[in-house]
């Protein structure tokens, strides 16, 4: 019990300070992804993909 | 018919599916025998019933059928799938109608109590349940399999993996809609919103989910297409969230393997945080996330216009995800959940305003350089109107989920209106819409039997979710006023059964509002068995007059 109490702390620590910067990161990233220029061409492309179809 | 073949032999997935089948019979045999209650002994003969079924169709099949499996490509193209998505889109049609029937039942009940019969089977309490599931899981379930199948093979531009699994995977589906649906009415519930399926029914939608999961995504990796169009990803997302959450908030042990009763292993606050975690997230991942890659993917073949901005749709998707998945928290204001979580929930909340608002901006601009399609095409002003029903009911979403709104709002009719203003005008004209096009294309039709007739689905399903969403806002605002209402020596001014009688008129416009909406879906059910039974074919273009890719 003591242990799974630990493990909490542990994870609730883990929650608090690591993964609220590492997701806000992920998130940038992912926006940045979407608007690299070089990325356009290919999104557009994307775009009309339902219309491409056989 | 069935000439000798040099080579044909059961797959892997027929032998083994004969056999599961057959051990799945047997113990359910077993398991009626014994029961401990006569809903579980029902549910059990049940089981044995369509394992039986089950397994005589799949040796049955197996002789009927060539040496050869279909094959993934004719002369070069997708031999498409279109076996499940037609039973899936049926199944949706009669469970829509099931459902909304049912509502109108509970609806007409909740303004004349008699309409109950002293039944135990047709209680409020338990048709209330049998009609959330039939138009949540049971209609938009099966528009979502039907939808999500169909989608995935044409973005992706190969067929559908798996022989048996897609099937395994509807029929299944559909299984679990009956246990869940007939337990309802027998007293099986294990009383969590959304979730009232017992244990039973439980590990059975796992198995069914897990299959379902395991062909979208092999299909999605035998892609011919490089890109992973964004309604996958909305589809991807929702299956795979809707397992974590049905993991998450089911742990429950039996009383007996014999018996329906369950005990849940969370307990007090835990499980209440736990149950709007799934509860919320049922609506952002289910009724959210897979019709939004409805509208992906619905919206620009019907207007024949590109989705307006691709970037948006990735950014929409990923705040998505980020951001639904925290807040539950607001379902439980001003209870024994802690302050910081319910300011959490809400603080999430009021962010999701972004993420569904720059969705409903990618739907509606999709049409830009199409909008005169509207006036003709009421296919089309559907899906749309739906999208503005997106709009408007993540707006009032998040508005609610503010404290102060919430402590008027909780409890209210203005809830019960909210829903319906995203379940009818979103999730409900959404569905639509994508069945007005896809029963065309999966029955090979060239259109629709009757346009005016959606015309006239459209213009009669709008007049009653005006009339239930203005109904009920009325009503609750009304009812929220009713209880908080002090006379000047500080008493309470209304005593509860007054706040009731006030609120009957109301519920009388709502069961006509309802009433309105389940006619407009028999209008719907009847254009669409026409144009399967009367549509003219689509001829199909010769191979050589294809355009070269």
């Amino acid at each position: 019990m003591k242990a799974i109490l630990q493990l909490d702390n542990l994870a609730s620590s883990l929650v608090t300070t690591i993964w609220t910067p590492v997701f806000i990161a992920i998130f940038l990233a992912i926006i940045a992804y979407a608007f690299w220029p070089r990325n356009k061409a290919a999104f557009d492309e994307a775009a009309s993909l339902p219309l491409r179809e056989e | 018919m069935s000439q000798p073949s040099i080579s044909k032999s059961m797959t892997i997935g027929e032998s083994g599916l004969a056999v599961v089948f057959a051990a799945t019979a047997f113990l359910c045999v077993i398991a009626a025998a014994k029961a401990l209650d006569a809903p579980f002994a029902f549910h059990a003969a049940l089981g044995a019933l369509a394992s039986i079924a089950a397994m005589f169709f799949v040796i049955n099949n197996y002789y009927d059928r060539p040496a050869a499996l279909p094959p993934a490509e004719i002369n070069g193209r997708p031999n498409y799938n279109m076996g499940p998505i037609k039973f899936s889109s049926f199944m949706a049609m009669f469970w829509g109608i099931a459902g909304f029937l049912v509502g109108l039942i509970i609806a007409s009940q909740l303004a004349w109590p008699a309409l109950n019969f002293d039944l135990p089977w047709i209680q409020f309490g338990r048709l209330r349940p049998l009609h959330t599931s039939a138009v949540i899981f049971a209609f938009g379930g099966n528009v979502l399999l039907a939808t999500s199948f169909y989608v995935v093979q044409k973005t992706c531009h190969v067929r559908l993996a798996g022989y048996l699994a897609p099937w395994f995977v509807v029929v299944g589906y559909n299984f679990f809609i009956v246990i869940a649906g007939t337990g309802y009415l027998l007293g099986v519930t294990q009383g969590k919103e959304y979730a009232e399926p017992e244990w039973y029914s439980d590990l059975w939608l796992t198995i069914v989910w897990v299959t379902y999961l395991l062909v979208f995504l092999v299909t999605i990796i035998k892609r011919k297409e490089p890109h992973i169009f964004v309604a996958n990803w909305f589809y991807l997302a929702f299956i795979v969230t809707i397992a974590v959450l049905h993991l998450g908030n089911n742990p429950a042990l039996p009383v007996s393997f014999f018996g329906s009763k369950s005990y849940i292993a969370w307990g007090g606050i835990q499980d209440a945080m736990f149950q709007w975690w799934y509860g919320h997230n049922a609506v952002g991942f289910f009724l959210t996330a897979g019709f939004l890659a409805i509208m992906y993917y619905f919206i620009p073949k019907r207007a024949e216009r590109p989705i307006y901005s691709y970037r948006l749709s990735i950014i929409h998707f990923w705040a998505l995800i980020f951001l639904y998945i925290w807040a539950g928290p607001h379902h439980l204001h001003y209870t024994a959940l802690p302050d910081w979580t319910q300011t959490l929930g809400m603080t999430f909340s009021i962010m999701l305003w972004m993420p569904s608002w720059g969705g409903m901006i990618n739907g509606l601009m999709t049409l830009s350089g199409a909008w005169d399609k509207l006036r003709t095409d009421p296919v089309l002003r559907m899906l749309v109107v739906s999208v503005a029903f997106y709009g408007m009911s993540t707006f009032e979403g998040p508005m609610m989920s503010i404290k102060v709104v919430n402590s008027l709002s909780h409890y209210t009719d203005w809830t019960i209106g909210h829903v319906h203003s995203g379940a009818l005008g979103w999730v409900g004209f959404v569905s639509f819409g994508a069945l007005y096009c896809l029963v065309p294309w999966a029955w090979n039709r060239k259109g629709l039997y009757s346009l005016k007739l959606v015309n006239w689905h459209f213009w009669i399903a709008t007049l009653g979710i005006v009339l239930y969403i203005s109904a009920m806002w009325v009503s609750g605002i009304l009812q929220g006023l009713m209880w908080r209402a002090y006379t000047s020596l500080g008493f309470l001014e209304y005593s509860f059964i007054e706040t009731v009688e006030a609120m009957h008129p109301f519920y009388i416009i709502r069961a006509a509002g309802g009433a309105l909406f389940l006619i407009g879906s028999l209008i719907m059910a009847y254009n669409l068995w026409m144009t399967v039974r009367v549509g003219e074919q689509e001829v199909q273009m010769p191979v050589a007059l294809q355009p070269a890719e």
